[in-house]
């Protein structure tokens, strides 16, 4: 029975995941064109039912399943096929540690609603989010084009300098909450502060906060970060891909932005917190509550979990469509000179505040 | 370090600005989805081959020959706008035609779509008002060269 909980728990968490990048490339398009006073793509239809082009993930997916398989005849074929593979699995692995939302009583049975429930699922998540690195260097290597090479080392050189700024930036979390445990971290941000206030990351580590999300930024390498992919210089790593293996990349791309809203989420939002909500029902800071059934509250939850997580996304893609990208020596200095002096300075900042308070 | 923290305020505004741009269109068009009918639309898109934009009344379209009251041509092949066609896409026949007033009409007018340039000097040169470009068409692209060389009686239409 164990066996098949944790099945549909794998499959639904992959599902959800899937179909969310999926939109996000349709939320990409038609959030661009809002903001550019465009309309966006609107055009893929089946049978003259057009729905707002939401049918466009899956014409473009036909699309690039049916294009071209492209390998250059000088690269190495296995590592070359290899690449967008490993990007995507390790990107595709880490939504496993994401806590959807708190435990579900079915019967006498409690399921935890998180795939993996592991006592490091922070650290498991950020290792993954590393190995995501492999993915680029490989692909801009195995090319054996320069310009891909320029462009996987680029990526390496950034990815490494702000994962620096990334793990850094954590420490003050994992000192307020003392743990790794991703479902004691939201748990812990339940509780309120001075009665009122939830006591979710952000009021606790805002410089944390400030940091991780830049950090956080740039380790999606999309437009104010696009190092590794220079559309206007260098095209980037994946200049010798087509079809479905481009798709697997760009795949990539749009699950490390839910990753990191995700951990925004869980980290500094109060992940599946509602505010004021506890386990049976709303609690009202200004006295009284509001009893709600279990399934309720469970609902609830998820439902908080995916407006944050959407939030989120909406804002990375808000962020990739109206800032100017940087140049080299500029993401440089900014994740070496700004954003670890910041993250130290936050840590050692946690630190005496925490050593008055106790 | 410090210049960089200077930008910053300026960042979060350009921030606001797309947000506010996003805000807005989303507004006008939920209330346009919703049916209700405001000042302004949510794009500036005109959605084309279902929607399309006015054109002038100056605008130069397809060409069409002229009617006399009879319902002939009122083209007497004089051969002008085919002197002044710069893009030297006009060719033009002539026939007798039994009125002594009238004395030639064009048994052939052909315009090499292809080649016209939509200048207008033909309509400017054309002493009996014969040849217009008021059609309003504007979609000309067709599957084949030969398509495009519009004799007269698709002219006539």
């Amino acid at each position: 029975m164990d066996t098949v909980i944790a099945a549909i728990k794998i499959i639904l968490a992959l599902v959800w995941f899937l179909v969310l990048t999926l939109y996000l490339t349709w939320l990409e398009r038609k959030e661009s064109a809002v903001i550019q006073d465009r309309i966006g793509a609107n055009r893929a239809n089946i049978w003259k039912f057009r729905f707002l082009g939401l049918f466009q993930p899956f014409a473009d997916a036909i699309k690039m399943i049916f294009k071209e398989d492209f390998v250059p005849a000088a690269a190495n074929k296995f590592l070359h096929a290899l690449a967008p593979f490993i990007s995507f699995f390790f990107v595709a692995i880490t939504i496993c540690a994401v806590p959807f939302g708190d435990s579900l009583r079915l019967g006498t049975r409690t399921i935890n609603l998180q795939v993996l429930d592991l006592n490091v699922g922070l650290l498991f998540m950020l290792a993954m989010l590393s190995l995501a690195i492999y993915g680029i260097i490989l692909s801009g290597w195995a090319s054996r084009n320069r310009f891909t090479l320029l462009g996987g080392v680029r990526g390496a050189a950034q990815l490494i300098s702000y994962e620096v700024a990334l793990g850094l930036s954590l420490i003050g979390i994992i000192m307020v909450f003392p743990s790794l445990h991703l479902q004691s971290i939201v748990r812990f941000q339940g509780e309120n502060l001075l009665g009122f206030i939830p006591r979710w990351g952000v009021l606790l580590q805002p410089l944390g906060f400030i940091v991780f999300f830049f950090a956080a930024l740039a380790e999606t390498k999309r437009v104010p970060f696009d190092m590794p992919e220079g559309e206007s210089e260098i095209i980037g790593f994946f200049t010798e891909y087509g079809g479905l293996k481009w798709g697997l990349f760009m795949m990539t791309d749009f699950m490390e932005i839910i990753i990191v809203s995700a951990l925004l989420t869980t980290l500094f939002f109060g992940g599946w917190q509602v505010p004021w909500l506890a386990a049976d029902g709303f609690r009202w800071p200004w006295g009284g509550a509001w009893g709600l059934p279990h399934g309720v509250v469970v609902a609830l939850q998820l439902l908080a979990f995916n407006v944050k997580i959407v939030f989120f996304c909406w804002l990375q893609i808000l962020i990739r469509w109206t800032y100017p990208r940087f140049r080299y020596d500029q993401v440089m200095d900014l994740g070496w000179k700004l954003l670890i002096p910041l993250s130290l300075l936050n840590i050692v900042g946690t630190g005496v505040v925490m050593g008055l308070l106790k | 370090m410090i210049k960089s923290l200077g930008y910053f305020l300026e960042i979060i505004k350009g921030g606001l600005i797309t947000a506010r741009h996003f805000t807005t269109n989303m507004w006008f068009h939920t209330l346009k989805i919703m049916g209700i009918k405001a000042g302004r639309r949510g794009a500036v898109t005109f959605q084309y081959p279902e929607e399309k934009k006015p054109l002038a009344s100056r605008h130069r379209s397809l060409h069409r020959l002229t009617l006399r009251e009879d319902g002939k041509p009122r083209c007497v092949s004089c051969l002008l706008c085919v002197t002044v066609c710069p893009s030297e896409c006009i060719t033009v026949e002539a026939a007798e035609d039994p009125d002594s007033e009238i004395q030639k009409v064009p048994a052939k007018f052909v315009i090499d779509m292809s080649r016209c340039c939509f200048c207008g000097f033909c309509v400017e040169a054309c002493p009996e008002d014969a040849i217009r470009m008021d059609t309003g068409k504007i979609e000309l692209a067709a599957c084949g060269r030969g398509d495009l060389i519009y004799g007269l009686d698709r002219l006539l239409k």
